[in-house]
């Protein structure tokens, strides 16, 4: 996938839209972290235990957390990449639905039964 | 008239927070399925990206409380250990819906997809608010950003659903309950 910066278009629309590019696949990448560290800490022991920051809470506080942060990161290394670019937008949440979708299959217990 | 303690907590998480999120949801969408499509002809006012910027903005502040008045308060109640070979599990929802074949899938299914997809919903909302706050008006000339965020939002009220609809039965097959008990009015 092609993500590079294109000078055409971005003064005819005002803004470039690199910065929504970067808040949407950093949101698909939040969600998509969230599916993968579930279905770890659901199959291994030792991530589970890892991830049981808040015991009250059990592990659902650390695969939440650690997703979070990473999601933040991304977002903040993405708008600071891209904050003055025009990007492939269309690709780009592509991407991000695509993972907010599988994200949203793969917590579902009777599909993460099966991986 | 009295409610628990915990009973207040979950609705306030249930019914205060999610449910006025899901009702958000669907002004959201409409607002920018029409307003902000490219082809609208009413121009949009700057009233009415203001009013947007807040509603967004707001929608993402109540996922978070339900998400968060989800994770800590409501859901270590949900998820105590009763003592060894303590019979009666009605202060220990989870231990209750597992303890019987007939009500263990609530907790096996719902609980356990309800308690991750809920997170989508304030994700999804915080990166829509802030692509709003940025682009605003602007939007209408970015349909792919537009129809991104819709996307997004769409997903975040179908996950928001999910977790409400299992939040629902989950409190009516083992409700959360116990505590301090408030008393709200005398009976006659």
């Amino acid at each position: 996938m092609k993500m590079s910066a294109h000078t055409s278009g971005s003064h005819h629309r005002g803004l470039p839209n690199g910065s929504g590019g970067a808040a949407i696949l950093a949101a698909g990448i939040g969600a998509f972290a969230i599916a993968v560290l579930d279905i770890a800490a659901d199959k291994v022991a030792s991530v589970k235990s890892m991830m049981n920051f808040y015991r009250p809470t059990g592990p659902l506080s650390g695969v939440t957390m650690v997703s979070l942060i990473l999601w933040l990161v991304v977002w903040g290394v993405l708008e600071w990449q891209w904050q003055k670019k025009d990007v492939a937008i269309k690709q780009i949440s592509t991407i991000a639905l695509g993972l907010l979708v599988v994200s949203l299959l793969l917590t579902f217990p009777p599909i993460a039964d099966l991986l | 008239m009295e409610i628990t303690e915990r009973s207040l907590w979950t609705m306030i998480h249930g019914m205060g927070f999610g449910a006025l999120y899901l009702l958000l949801c669907s002004g959201a969408i409409v607002e920018l399925w029409r307003r902000y499509a490219p082809a609208a002809e009413s121009p949009v006012t700057v009233r009415d990206e203001s009013f947007m910027r807040i509603y967004l903005v707001i929608m993402a502040v109540l996922a978070w409380l339900a998400v968060l008045s989800g994770a800590y308060i409501v859901y270590p109640w949900y998820r105590a250990v009763p003592p060894a070979g303590l019979a009666d599990l009605s202060a220990y929802p989870r231990y209750l819906l597992l303890s019987k074949p007939t009500t263990s899938g609530w907790h096996n299914v719902g609980m356990e997809w309800k308690e991750y997809i809920a997170f989508f919903a304030p994700i999804s909302m915080t990166m829509a608010a802030a692509v709003f706050i940025r682009y605003g008006r602007n939007l209408k000339h970015h349909p792919e950003l537009r129809n991104a965020v819709l996307g997004f939002t769409l997903i975040s009220f179908l996950a928001a659903g999910i977790a409400g609809f299992f939040g629902a039965m989950l409190n009516k097959n083992a409700p959360v309950d116990g505590g301090a008990t408030i008393h709200l009015a005398e009976g006659k």
